[in-house]
């Protein structure tokens, strides 16, 4: 039996609108849906991560998915609503299935919009959906229950939450829960974390989450070992081209502004490196070293950039050699910078890093990489933006970015006040940042440096 | 006067006074050489002891033994001019035995156990997809003492000292508890790093079949402090109350810690500066600057008597916690200061990624001579990582009972012989107990599951 729900009632009682895309449907589908479908689930995921990395609240977040989910995967057939929810599922798996990073990205993508469609779901819906993934897990007896009542109720005073004697409690091994643990908002006792009814999304999500990370593993077995051979004419093309198409540029391969001499390094870096380059660029001058994080995300930025490998083991060496000597800095560092150009170890040409990763990084101490507008304090930030000749208006609007968490929104009005002009796509990278900066200085008149 | 003068006038005085100097362990060169350790590896670093460990049961008779198990956990060498040896496996003790003795490493590490043997990888990697993968890791904890060289006035970058030593004994206070009541992990090792810091090996079956992912959870939830350099205030709790292993902590060992160890042996508030940095922790200016006039006013009450330190601590905590200040965030900030002065700071990446590499217990650190000696957490307070045996101390002992029968166990007449003892008794033998057990209830539930699927 298939009950078809109409979209106008999206959150009803009854069988959830939600699939587990357990396995892959027995339908026929046409070519063109086949790609289309796909396109209209990317762009879905592709929203999801920008909300990510802008650091959107869960509120924002979930909002936001209800949005673009209404507004993408519509049809104007009601009965096919749910067939091209699951054949775009199915689609982007082969398209996504085929490298590690791919994998890693849909994964992450699938599992958030997973996330929010299930809150959206009826508790009811809810409950059924647990069923259908099989959860071992028994409510919490009373006696159990009154041993760790007191406990049970700190964690929920200390998350802002107000403590109900009527909650139902689960105790589950904590592995099954690694985002409750991370936030610290379970009790742990003993290897046990007591998840709460409304917190019960991080079990099903953890679930959904280790399914289709293994399905995705043999997707991309039976991808390279037959279908791709199979629908050499038919799919294989489509398959590649998706994926292609919709994950924007890596910026692993300088092309625009191929070379950039070591010379003109220091007038790039107050002209057009993003704060948090410009930042770790100054720090590697004044102090004559970097630790890991630091020299990671410049030196992949610099390589990026198209600053060549014998001009970075140069620059490096000039620095560090000032601090720890020459003999040190070609034992202890040399091969890292090589590392980071492919030409030491498993030989990946690393890719520089988005600000996504650079946001969501955890500097320690010592530390001068990660996003200056999430990392810095206030008054460090409003300092270093002042030193960059931010000011007025233009400084509060970034701040008022900052305190809204919206740091690559932060960052955007930062080039825009600088270069006095408009940057309308954004910034999600700290090398589209760049090339659009020397976009912008070298179509102006400029004298030469 | 003006405020600051007598603040420093304050300052003068306390420093004239002077304390006793304090042992530090400096780094340097403390006998440590090449041949000295060749000895040691001879005759004193337990090799079969470290092979029965990382086996975890397999090296036995029982037919659930994974034969294989060792021979695929990747050892690195570090030898003499700094040459990095990675992707070293053995098959048996004796192999790893005759490799070390023959290599004399400077540092071994130990990595994860892989899919397949480590030294092989690339036999297997023209086989395509990741065959070759960490499998299990021990889940690890790497704290080191240069990471707080902003609360520590004693010393500074890899010196330590008794003064300061405490931090690591809170952190292994505070881990140690709550590895063990919260996640329920018992094969816990604690290390002295030969240095500056301590390591946590929890070797627990569960622990080591953790995914990164849960063990970025983990160490997350030991996360409190947020460093960055451009972070002036490192530590945020939020929350009307705190979570009941934040509240406990607290309790049971950072306020402890704090008022009664470092708050006086670090002279936390008696220069200008100190003080400064400590007002800075509370985001309210005007109490900021009502504490601080209130221990301005402190010279004219003549408190001499008292510790300054003390009686400073004590007027901050009277005027945020009275009644008063009825806004949370204030009553908060004693807390505050307290964690930022006292939580353990760990180096997050190495507990996160099974593949990160950590030192091997019982090596000798090249630069203190320090042999990396398990630490026993329910005596950690009285670990003095200044007394701990080095290289050229074993190596004398070694020489002055050279005259008798040369016995199987020559670490016996050292002083190396109370770590060995501990290592066994307190961590390796409970920990096979426990991997045989393991071993066999897997057995029988294998054996009844294929039973069960033999009688359709």
């Amino acid at each position: 039996m298939e009950i078809v729900r109409s979209q106008r009632k999206p959150v009803a009682d009854g069988p959830p609108n939600l699939s587990l895309y357990r396995s892959a449907p027995p339908l026929e589908v046409r070519l063109e849906d086949f790609e289309l479908y796909a396109i209209d689930r990317l762009r879905v995921l592709k929203g999801i991560s920008d909300g990510l990395s802008r650091g959107k609240k869960p509120e924002e977040m979930e909002k936001m998915v209800s949005e673009l989910w209404r507004a993408n995967m519509r049809h104007q057939d009601a009965s096919e609503v749910m067939n091209k929810d699951i054949i775009s599922h199915f689609v982007l798996r082969l398209v996504y299935c085929r490298t590690e990073d791919l994998r890693k990205w849909f994964l992450s993508m699938e599992t958030t919009l997973f996330r929010y469609r299930f809150r959206l779901e009826s508790p009811e819906s809810q409950r059924m959906l647990m069923a259908e993934f099989q959860l071992p897990y028994k409510a919490l007896s009373n006696a159990e229950f009154e041993s760790v009542k007191d406990k049970l109720g700190q964690v929920a005073r200390s998350i802002g939450q107000p403590s109900n004697a009527e909650t139902i409690f689960f105790k589950v091994p904590f592995e099954e829960v690694p985002e409750l643990v991370a936030s610290r908002r379970v009790f742990l006792l003993k290897g046990y974390a007591y998840v709460a009814m409304n917190q019960v999304v991080s079990l099903v999500v953890t679930q959904f989450r280790s399914n289709l990370s293994k399905a995705l593993v043999l997707t991309n077995r039976k991808w390279t070992s037959t279908i791709r051979e199979q629908e050499k004419e038919r799919l294989t093309p489509i398959v590649e081209a998706l994926s292609n198409s919709y994950l924007g540029p890596d910026y692993s391969q300088p092309k625009e502004f191929a070379e950039i001499c070591l010379k003109d390094i220091d007038q790039l870096a107050s002209n057009s490196f993003p704060l948090c380059m410009r930042h770790l660029f100054g720090k590697l001058r004044e102090d004559h070293h970097l630790k890991h994080g630091g020299r990671m995300q410049l030196g992949l930025f610099l390589k990026g950039v198209g600053l060549k490998l014998d001009d970075a083991l140069a620059l490096w060496k000039m620095e560090f050699s000032q601090k720890i000597g020459t003999e040190r800095f070609d034992k202890e560092y040399a091969y890292n910078i090589r590392h980071n150009y492919g030409k030491e170890g498993k030989r990946t040409d690393y890719i520089p890093y988005s600000c996504q990763k650079i946001i969501s990084s955890t500097p320690g101490v010592g530390d001068h990489h990660g996003c200056p507008y999430r990392h810095f304090s206030e008054e460090n930030l409003r300092a270093a933006l002042g030193k960059m000749g931010v000011g007025g208006h233009a400084l509060d609007d970034v701040m008022d970015k900052v305190r809204n968490r919206h740091y690559q929104l932060a960052c955007t009005l930062t080039f825009e006040a600088i270069h006095a002009a408009s940057c309308d796509t954004g910034i999600n990278h700290p090398n589209q940042y760049f090339s659009q900066s020397q976009k912008i200085l070298k179509s102006r008149f400029q004298p030469t440096t | 006067m003006t405020k600051e003068e007598a603040l420093v006038e304050r300052d003068g005085m306390q420093i004239d006074g002077g304390g006793p100097e304090s042992r530090q362990v400096r780094a340097g060169p403390a006998g440590f050489n090449a041949d000295y350790l060749k000895i040691y590896y001879g005759k004193l670093f337990p090799c079969a002891d470290i092979y029965k460990w990382l086996s975890y049961g397999n090296d036995g008779k029982h037919p659930a033994c994974d034969h294989s198990y060792f021979g695929r956990r990747e050892f690195s060498f570090t030898l003499e001019n700094d040459i990095y040896v990675r992707f070293q496996s053995f098959n048996n003790a004796n192999e790893m035995e005759n490799a070390i003795k023959e290599k004399c490493p400077f540092k071994i590490d130990f990595g994860p156990v892989y899919s397949v043997d480590p030294a092989k990888r690339h036999a297997y990697a023209q086989a395509g997809n990741n065959v070759f993968t960490p499998v299990e890791r021990e889940l690890i904890f790497d704290i080191d003492m240069s990471d707080y060289d902003d609360v520590r006035y004693c010393c500074s970058g890899a010196d330590v000292c008794l003064d300061c030593w405490p931090l690591m004994t809170i952190a292994i206070k505070v881990l140690d508890s709550a590895l063990r009541d919260d996640f329920g992990f018992n094969h816990i090792l604690w290390v002295y790093s030969g240095r500056r810091g301590v390591h946590c090996w929890v070797c627990d079956a569960r622990a080591r079949r953790l995914s990164n992912e849960q063990r970025a959870s983990i160490a997350d939830y030991f996360r409190v402090y947020k460093g960055g350099e451009n972070n002036s205030k490192k530590v945020t709790l939020t929350g009307p109350v705190l979570h009941p292993f934040l509240a406990r902590t607290y309790t049971d060992v950072l306020r402890g810690f704090f008022e009664e160890k470092l708050l006086c042996s670090q002279k936390l508030l008696e220069s200008e500066e100190r003080c400064q940095k400590i007002l800075e922790l509370i985001p309210d200016e005007s109490i900021a600057a009502e504490i601080l006039d209130r221990w301005q006013g402190n010279r004219r009450s003549s408190i001499s008597k008292e510790d300054v330190n003390k009686a400073r601590w004590e007027q901050l905590k009277h005027i945020l916690q009275t009644g008063k200040q009825k806004a949370q965030g204030l009553r908060r900030c004693v807390e505050e200061i307290i964690f930022s002065y006292t939580y353990p700071r760990l180096d997050m990446e190495v507990s996160k990624h099974m593949n990160h590499l950590l030192k091997a217990p019982f090596c000798v650190h090249p630069k203190t001579g320090r042999v990396c000696v398990p630490i026993d957490p329910d005596n950690c307070d009285d670990f003095d990582p200044t007394t701990v045996p080095t290289l050229s101390e074993l190596f004398e002992e070694l020489n002055m009972s050279g005259m008798r029968a040369e016995s199987e166990n020559e670490w016996e007449r050292t002083s190396l012989g109370k770590s060995i003892r501990f290592f066994r008794s307190s961590f390796l033998h409970p920990l096979l107990k426990s991997c045989k057990e393991e071993m066999e209830s897997s057995y029988s539930a294998k054996l009844q599951q294929s039973r069960n699927s033999l009688s359709w």
